[in-house]
């Protein structure tokens, strides 16, 4: 390259690099420094304390029981969507009838998708208000109104939902289903549609059924998006902060009935912002990075397959 | 249902004419497709009701009065007025909120896009030394939770306030940086790998007529990328107009009497802490029609490069 090649690389690399190291890359090393003291954030004062506040949270009773419930949502919130998912792209992309001497979709899917699909660009803010109002313990809250009406609940003693120790962390998996599905769907579609029309059809001919051909041919060939998939639910798993802490009761932050929804990521909220205990939030947020990191590491092994080139 | 099946039958017939395939798998994949179809359609069909029907209960529910919205999920709108709307984006702020949420990401979707551009520009078509080191850098970021950065980040917010008033905690700016720094890594990411697989040869036809380098890409490489910027902005725009945590924890008022800079986000969730108390259930719906109304435009009339963008940045 001729001459200015450097001053030009240094001035476009300049800004972006200050500002991801400042506001990104520093506070992430920072934080595994002050969980090693008792910072309370209110001033400058703090004490190394080295390793007390991670043997802390090993007898902190609420955090891992917010630590148990990550790991609940971990395990059913990406298989529940992934399975509805995937279930309904298999039936917009090859579920229509098969006679036209081909493989194609039902009728509409350009509108089921577009429908399905909306959750997702709503706020994550509108999404939580939105079902905190469905979620009404009275009969003024759609789903009780739907049951009293279905008769499948007692309008004198509706069902509590968030307010229901029991219930309320399927009321959360419940509404990330319900928003998730429309993105995992569209994501899948559009892996189904990139497989040559050919496969389909050679199957089809040698006298594959609809389910053969889905476990045989759409299945392994979409496997690595099943994959990312997978990755990007866990990450929502991990965090799903925003539902909990404006849905469900509980002081600052929810968390309620009697932490019965707590997650580490509203655990760590009111430590910090509530309690008054930076350093032991910080020691929370490494645990969440090393959960995050081996999950990250896990989930890729497990799930590693050869890549299918067509 | 039965009429579905038979429908297909005369589907099938002119294929057994034309003997191209094994007319018997054919249709026996057909019959199956009929069951099929009106169980598929069945399933579709119900999803959706379950996406539309609490939305339109919502819409519904900003026309109620308050004792109807407290009384029976069923109860029907009275008397068809706006009064909720007037009184969600005045007393409810909720006009504010959406002002305060316009600026912050028409600031932050800018800078994003243009310095995850020329980062990503230089590092996929440069060689210098650390070139590869920079990059591992920041895709690192994009693995990391925000949450491990949350409790410095506040601090470091609070300290630039003190350089600047217009950066601290509370500000439009501090909070564009903010969303900038945790967008970058993606962007950068995803426009690397793009910018790599773009010709090389426009490039080199510019710079053998003199083009400088800079020149060469705000003129050239901008526009040849034009198809990835416009996936990873789409990505971009959903997810700081979702975020949640960062405007939770560096938008409030440090002091009393300070302007109210809440994102919409926030600033709906604190409407239905303050619904509850002022019994204004009306507002409150009619703050989330109105919340959620805009969005619903752009998706409706972008949806197609709403979607098709964000997957491809998905699948990157």
């Amino acid at each position: 390259m001729r001459h200015g090649k450097y001053p030009f690389i240094v001035g476009f690399l300049i800004l972006p690099i200050v500002l991801y190291v400042g506001l990104v890359l520093w506070p992430y090393l920072q934080t595994f420094g002050y969980s090693l003291t008792d910072w309370s954030g209110q001033s400058q004062q703090m004490d190394f304390v080295g390793l007390d506040n991670y043997s802390k949270l090993l007898d902190d009773d609420v955090f891992l029981g917010a630590l148990w419930h990550n790991v609940f949502l971990l395990a059913v919130l990406p298989i529940v969507t992934i399975l509805i998912a995937l279930f309904f792209a298999f039936m917009l992309n090859v579920g229509g009838r098969g006679g036209t001497g081909g493989v194609q979709g039902v009728r509409g899917a350009g509108f089921y998708k577009v429908v399905f699909f909306f959750p997702q660009v709503l706020s994550i803010a509108i999404l939580a208000v939105l079902w905190q109002a469905v979620y009404r313990t009275d009969g003024s809250g759609l789903a009780n109104g739907v049951l009293i009406k279905l008769g499948l609940a007692d309008a004198q003693h509706p069902v509590a939902w968030l307010s229901d120790p029991d219930l309320v962390l399927w009321c959360i998996l419940g509404v990330l289903v319900w928003s998730g599905v429309g993105f995992y769907l569209v994501l899948f579609s559009a892996a189904m549609q990139s497989v040559p029309r050919d496969i389909y059809e050679a199957a089809l001919l040698d006298g594959a059924g609809r389910g053969q051909t889905f476990f045989r041919i759409t299945l392994p060939l979409l496997w690595e998006t099943v994959q990312t998939a997978w990755v990007y639910l866990a990450i929502v798993a991990m965090d799903a902060f925003a539902l909990v802490a404006s849905m469900t009761p509980g002081r600052t932050y929810g968390g309620g009935p009697d932490h019965h929804s707590e997650l580490m990521s509203t655990y760590l909220m009111r430590n910090f912002l509530a309690f008054g205990e930076a350093g032991y939030a910080c020691a929370m947020g490494v645990v969440i990075f090393f959960f995050t990191l081996i999950l990250s590491v896990v989930s890729l092994r497990v799930t590693r397959r050869e890549r299918i080139e067509y | 249902m039965s009429t579905s099946i038979e429908k297909t039958a005369p589907v099938t017939a002119p294929e057994r004419a034309s003997g191209s395939r094994p007319a018997g798998r054919a249709e026996r994949f057909a019959d199956s497709g009929g069951v099929l179809n009106v169980f598929s359609h069945g399933f579709l069909a119900l999803w959706a009701v379950l996406i539309v029907f609490p939305l339109l209960w919502v819409v519904l529910g900003s026309f109620k009065t308050d004792a109807q919205i407290n009384g029976s999920a069923w109860s029907w709108p009275s008397h068809w007025s706006f009064k909720a709307f007037g009184s969600a984006w005045t007393k409810g702020h909720i006009g504010g909120f959406f002002a305060n949420t316009l600026i912050v990401l028409a600031g932050s979707l800018t800078l994003t896009m243009l310095l995850g551009a020329m980062a990503a520009y230089v590092l996929a078509r440069y060689e210098f030394k650390g070139n590869r080191l920079i990059y591992f850098f920041f895709v690192a970021g994009a693995m990391f939770p925000v949450y491990l950065a949350l409790v410095p980040l506040f601090f470091m917010v609070r300290n630039l306030g003190e350089i600047s008033p217009l950066l601290g905690l509370n500000s439009y700016l501090g909070l564009i940086l903010v969303y900038v720094a945790y967008s970058l890594p993606f962007t950068v990411f995803f426009l690397h790998s793009f910018f790599r697989s773009l010709p090389t040869a426009v490039h080199e036809a510019a710079m053998l007529d003199g083009c400088s380098h800079t020149r060469a890409f705000f003129q050239v490489m901008v526009p040849l990328a034009k198809p990835g910027l416009i996936s990873v902005g789409i990505f971009n725009v959903l997810g700081q107009w979702n975020q949640y945590i960062l405007p939770v924890t560096l938008m409030q008022p440090t002091s009393a009497g300070e302007a109210d800079h809440s994102m919409l986000a926030q600033g709906l969730v604190n409407l239905a802490l303050q619904s509850g108390y002022k019994s204004d259930a009306p507002a409150l719906f009619a703050g989330m029609t109105m919340a959620m109304l805009p969005v619903l435009v752009v998706y409706l009339s972008f949806q197609r490069q709403v979607q098709s963008g964000l997957t491809s940045a998905t699948l990157k």
